[in-house]
């Protein structure tokens, strides 16, 4: 069995690997403006994320987190994508992204690395583990300034 | 007599499918295991040849049914070392029996400050039930922990066991660690204490030869899906006398004996704990199960099981970068294997090794205070039965390199 099944090589790019290893913008901040936390009861995956708000820009965020590659990296890349951004944009990005998944439409530029997760919707069940930490972000955005959330499971 | 894989794999219809372009290999049996061509023949006998309501009708058909849901008592009992049919309940899982001794002997029997005691290996469905009961009575809980090597704690157990333990519920076999509890070591200290001691049998009674008047429990609770029965159907042992002493459970037809309008009494034996029609053909159909059990043997099946764990457990952790969690030596564990693969989540494991043909399960096994004590979120388990070969052990192995390979080496993480 030493030859790669193609499927995995388009699950498992490089680049989910990297973000699984070296997560960006994991840990919490000084002063968030809007905090959440979530899991996936039937896999234990947990994602719990900060974020910092000025005006309508998200400036800066963090997230502490255990679970898959999948749940992970998605957290990690989804952070990257979206500091800097508009509200506005931060929740257009999450229904193209959720489009990518779900209706498996073509990956918009507007994506990004998270394009990347394009290979997920070829595995339904795990499609929750990378729409986790947007399901959070999307809390979080609900919440007032400083009210934490807790979505149930994705 | 030694199990003959190659010819027994032949009664089971689908372990000749593929799945993803490889040959089914199905290690999930702790989650359910599959049914041979006697138990489903068994299902369509009964639907297209007996098919009736029991214990009320007076023609050929409803006698028959009930001759043959009957029988099952019967064998459900010889199958646990169980004397008399009459203390065979028909439930329709393992949780159900648990839930329904919560409530007809709990609700009764228990009170303020008075003491439920588990472990910490215990399933959801022997934990939940007495937190509700807890919540309703004011009694407390208490868990019994487990050492390093997954076994249970049995001095922390005793000193846990005192004047207010009213129940003992303690798993047989752990569906996580594949511990084997000694039972009847368990239930000398249950009885000076005046407690009931209930067994959850659901990873045993499919496995171990079991006799409920050896181990000395009062209550014995198991699953038909889990050995070779359909869903469906679940089987509550209670010690001579235990039934009648309980409150019935669900109310309705069947389970009265006279209904007046000011109130009813109660059916005699274990009828009153089975109100509305039960499940007829799938507890006639889990009787093709229990026959083809006892054909083989079920010293037979446990010596092909110990057999394929030690190989198991072998094979995987010779295979690098793996640790099978609970206790190594198979005397004392049955063949569900937990396993952890460095680096790697057990969902990640599990998509791979499915694109194999490789069944296994990935995530907290309904057993969330285990998983927090091994400290993991998740486990990988491969769970063994009567017709898994070494062969299929080694394309779980191949099918976890493939894994490894994936993934190269993560260094295990939890962001901080």
């Amino acid at each position: 069995m030493s030859r790669a099944e193609p499927q995995f090589d388009e699950l498992y790019r490089e680049v989910i690997l990297d973000h699984y290893r070296r997560p960006r913008n994991a840990g919490s901040l000084e002063a968030p403006t809007h905090q959440a936390e979530g899991a996936n009861p039937v896999c234990g995956d947990e994602i719990e994320l900060d974020v910092a708000i000025d005006g309508n820009v998200i400036c800066e965020m963090a997230f502490r987190g255990q679970g898959c590659s999948i749940s992970q990296s998605s957290a990690s890349m989804m952070t990257e994508r979206v500091c800097g951004a508009t509200v506005a944009e931060a929740r257009r990005v999450m229904q193209l992204f959720e489009a990518q998944l779900v209706e498996s439409a073509e990956p918009d530029p507007a994506l990004g690395d998270l394009e990347a997760l394009q290979g997920v919707a070829q595995f339904p069940v795990r499609v929750k583990c990378a729409l986790l930490c947007w399901k959070v972000l999307h809390a979080a955005l609900e919440t007032n300034d400083n009210e934490a959330t807790t979505p149930q499971g994705v | 007599m030694s199990i003959d894989t190659a010819r027994l794999r032949g009664d089971f219809p689908i372990l000749g499918r593929e799945v993803n372009g490889h040959p089914l290999v199905y290690l999930d049996n702790a989650a359910t295991t599959q049914k041979p061509r006697a138990v489903i023949d068994a299902l369509t006998h009964y639907y297209e040849n007996q098919n009736a309501n029991i214990h009320r009708g007076i023609h050929a058909l409803s006698i028959e049914a009930t001759e043959a849901y009957e029988g099952v008592r019967a064998k459900a009992a010889g199958h646990i070392g169980a004397t008399n049919p009459q203390d065979i309940v028909f439930t329709r899982n393992t949780t159900e029996s648990i839930n329904l001794v919560a409530r007809a002997w709990g609700d009764a029997n228990l009170g303020e400050g008075d003491e439920i005691v588990l472990s910490l290996m215990e399933h959801h469905s022997n934990i939940v039930p007495w937190q509700l009961l807890a919540a309703r009575t004011g009694a407390v809980l208490r868990y019994a922990g487990i050492d390093a090597e997954g076994r249970l704690d049995l001095d922390s157990l005793r000193g846990l066991i005192g004047e207010r333990t009213k129940l003992v519920s303690i798993t047989h076999m752990s569906n996580v660690l594949g511990t084997i509890n000694p039972i009847a070591e368990i239930a000398e200290m249950a009885r000076p204490a005046g407690a009931l001691l209930l067994v959850d049998g659901a990873q045993s009674a499919p496995h171990l030869p079991v006799d409920v008047t050896a181990l000395g429990c009062d209550v014995f609770a198991f699953s038909a899906h889990k050995m070779l029965g359909p869903t469906g159907v679940g089987v509550l042992w209670a010690r001579p006398g235990l039934l009648a002493e309980m409150e019935p459970f669900l109310g309705g037809g069947e389970m009265i004996s006279i209904v007046k309008p000011e109130g009813s009494t109660w059916a005699e034996g274990p009828h009153k704990f089975e109100a509305g029609t039960p499940n007829i053909a799938d507890v006639i159909a889990f009787g093709a199960a229990l026959d083809y059990l006892q054909d083989l043997g079920m010293e037979s099946v446990r010596e092909h099981e110990k057999r394929i764990t030690a190989y198991a457990i072998d094979a995987l952790e010779g295979s690098g970068g793996i640790t099978v969690h609970g206790p190594h030596d198979v005397e004392v564990r049955g063949g569900a294997v937990s396993f952890e693969v460095e680096g790697v989540h057990p969902h990640d494991i599990s998509t791979i090794v499915d694109a194999y043909g490789v069944a296994i399960r990935a995530g907290h096994h309904c057993a969330q205070l285990l998983m927090r004590h091994l400290s993991v979120p998740a486990t990988n388990r491969a769970s063994f039965y009567i017709y898994n070969e070494e062969r299929e052990v080694d394309a779980l192995v191949a099918a976890l390199d493939e894994a490894k390979r994936v993934f190269g080496y993560v260094e295990s993480r939890t962001a901080v």
